[in-house]
């Protein structure tokens, strides 16, 4: 306990604890020229103290110090009801739910392309090249035209953003689920083989079980850019809710705590869609009855 | 054409073309070349029954161009505005994405190296690495754009700050990379720490940081392209597809999606190309030339 505490959570905080210093001489930097411009609009002339003061706390300020944006968050989390088109957690309910559906979606159409490619050459063949090829791509690109098209068809709100995630979630999961169920080795499939098991049960008792390793992995990358693609899929049509929507209003009209605030909210629902993730893969490992990892 | 014939046509021509490629796979080829042949075959098969669909139905159920356009309609656009995406594509890939992409891979090699004689450092940054690589950092965009204004630095300021962590890590991954008995034959020959770096750590770490390289080849077109969403000169392909979209010029949105997806695959693949030179011993290039 003690050696994990010296050697995992000590490094971590003083990097923090440095990050957060270089911020705050960051923000008194980039803003102290802002500031006592505005004081010499109005004929003050600031004293050092004031100055400080004045970096920290403007309401347009270049960067804003970490705890004014830890105030906007407080004041639009809990402060205010959550239906309420100002609260952070109605904007992060709406993304969180088209990410959630996207990713959803994705990985079950993921599965179940590499479950066909698997089995069939044919599909392997013409199909794999493509996804590869796909991976290459910057499918971000695409994310305006989607949800623009959509909405001039008559669909909008979640899904089309949902879609966006569909999309990029969906190639990390067939190329890793292509990956985990060609990973049991010739022996394995041979022993399956001499227990005269047919294509299903070599599924369901040896290739799936071999797979979740790499599901898991590819989840992961899944979880991350599903989140970033339903807060791009906001930007397009002009910001109506949602985190993406908040960065967009926040950017138009020059509110960088409210980008901020936005920012971080974002972060920590990534951190903690990431963390679901890793503690569904505990309890897979542990149903599928590997050991704990011994404590070194 | 009636949308039933239309319809069954397009059947035709996808399970024409799927049991062509089940005849193909199951083909006993003559040889290695023969065998090439129709591993190049059966994936072009696939494309142009897909492109043949799109066409087919695009225009024989007179899908709105504004919701659709059909292939051959989107390839005319592109030709036609050639000029104007040439210009978006130097803005865009030259001008933006690798100015970011050199500063951002070369910033995150040179911190791995400073940070690798500090285990302290690497505990603690390690983590949060891992942690900012999974954060949805291309919404920094707005800000950047605030700080650097709307030309390239911006979109370049950007590109460093989603692709530097990936290559931190990567990098600092690569260079534990080498064996305790290879390190422990440099320290016999009494090797100073740059010589082991450039000698042996940093050849057994190429694969690391090439997985890096290419990753970030994609994050970085990304970058570039979102962060014109945000706010650009007059020209880039983020800008143009945005803009055009609001036009609801569809056709010339997907010209510049197809050439950003060129010039996507074309960075990947000449990043890709690079590293086979370089890590030739690696075993997933030389089981690639059999």
């Amino acid at each position: 306990m003690m050696t994990t505490l010296r050697t995992k959570v000590w490094p971590v905080l003083a990097v923090l604890v440095v990050i957060i210093a270089a911020w705050y001489a960051a923000a008194l930097l980039m803003n102290r020229t802002l500031a006592v411009e505005e004081a010499a609009r109005k004929g003050e002339v600031l004293t050092t103290g004031a100055m400080w003061l004045k970096s920290y706390s403007m309401d347009k300020p270049l960067l804003p110090a970490p705890h004014q944006i830890v105030t906007e968050i407080w004041n639009s989390t809990a402060t205010m009801s959550i239906t309420s088109k100002r609260s952070l957690v109605y904007h992060a309910w709406i993304t969180l739910s088209a990410t959630l559906l996207g990713f959803g979606l994705g990985t079950v159409l993921g599965i179940a392309l590499a479950v066909g490619i698997v089995h069939n050459r044919a599909m392997d063949k013409s199909m794999m090249p493509w996804v590869i090829a796909s991976q290459t791509i910057p499918i971000m690109a695409i994310a305006p035209m989607l949800i623009v098209v959509l909405n001039a068809i008559g669909i909008s709100g979640l899904l089309p953003k949902a879609l966006i995630s569909t999309y990029l979630s969906f190639f990390p999961v067939v190329v890793g689920m292509v990956k985990g169920l060609r990973s049991p080795e010739i022996i394995q499939l041979d022993l399956m083989h001499t227990y005269n098991a047919n294509r299903s049960q070599v599924f369901w008792k040896l290739r799936f079980p071999a797979a979740i390793p790499f599901l898991v992995a590819s989840l992961k990358v899944g979880i991350a850019i599903s989140l970033i693609g339903a807060i791009v899929g906001e930007l397009p049509t002009g910001a109506v809710a949602g985190l993406g929507a908040r960065l967009l209003s926040g950017s138009y009209y020059g509110q960088t705590i409210q980008i901020w605030a936005a920012l971080f909210v974002s972060s920590i629902v990534a951190g903690l869609l990431v963390f679901a993730v890793g503690g569904i893969e505990r309890l897979v490992y542990r149903m599928m009855g590997a050991r704990p990892e011994a404590t070194a | 054409m009636s949308a039933i014939v239309v319809i069954i046509l397009a059947l035709a021509v996808w399970l024409g073309s799927w049991a062509l490629n089940e005849y193909l796979v199951r083909l006993k080829p003559a040889g290695p070349a023969a065998e090439r042949q129709i591993g190049f075959a059966v994936p072009a098969i696939f494309g142009i029954c897909l492109l043949a669909l799109w066409e087919l139905l695009a225009r024989g159920l007179a899908i709105p161009e504004i919701l659709l356009p059909a292939p051959s309609i989107i390839i005319e656009a592109a030709l036609n505005a050639l000029p104007i995406i040439g210009v978006d594509v130097w803005q865009t890939v030259f001008k933006e994405v690798l100015p970011g992409y050199a500063i951002g891979c070369g910033a995150g090699l040179l911190a791995a190296f400073l940070i690798d004689r500090s285990p302290f450092l690497k505990a603690g940054l390690l983590p949060l690495g891992n942690l900012v690589s999974a954060l949805p950092i291309v919404g920094l965009a707005p800000i950047m754009i605030m700080w650097f204004g709307f030309e390239w630095q911006s979109k370049a300021a950007i590109i460093v700050t989603m692709i530097f962590f990936p290559m931190l890590i990567n990098t600092i991954t690569g260079l534990a990379a080498s064996g305790h008995m290879e390190r422990d034959l440099m320290r016999t020959y009494a090797a100073s720490w740059p010589q082991t770096l450039l000698k042996l750590r940093l050849p057994a770490a190429w694969p690391f940081i090439f997985n890096a390289l290419k990753i970030n080849s994609t994050l970085a077109m990304i970058g570039a392209i979102v962060a014109e969403f945000f706010g650009s000169p007059s020209v880039g392909m983020g800008f143009r597809i945005s803009t055009e979209m609001g036009r609801m010029n569809t056709a010339m949105v997907w010209a510049e999606i197809l050439a950003a997806a060129i010039a996507g695959s074309l960075f990947y693949g000449i990043v890709a190309l690079i590293e086979r030179k370089v890590t030739f011993w690696h075993p997933s290039v030389r089981g690639g030339q059999r």
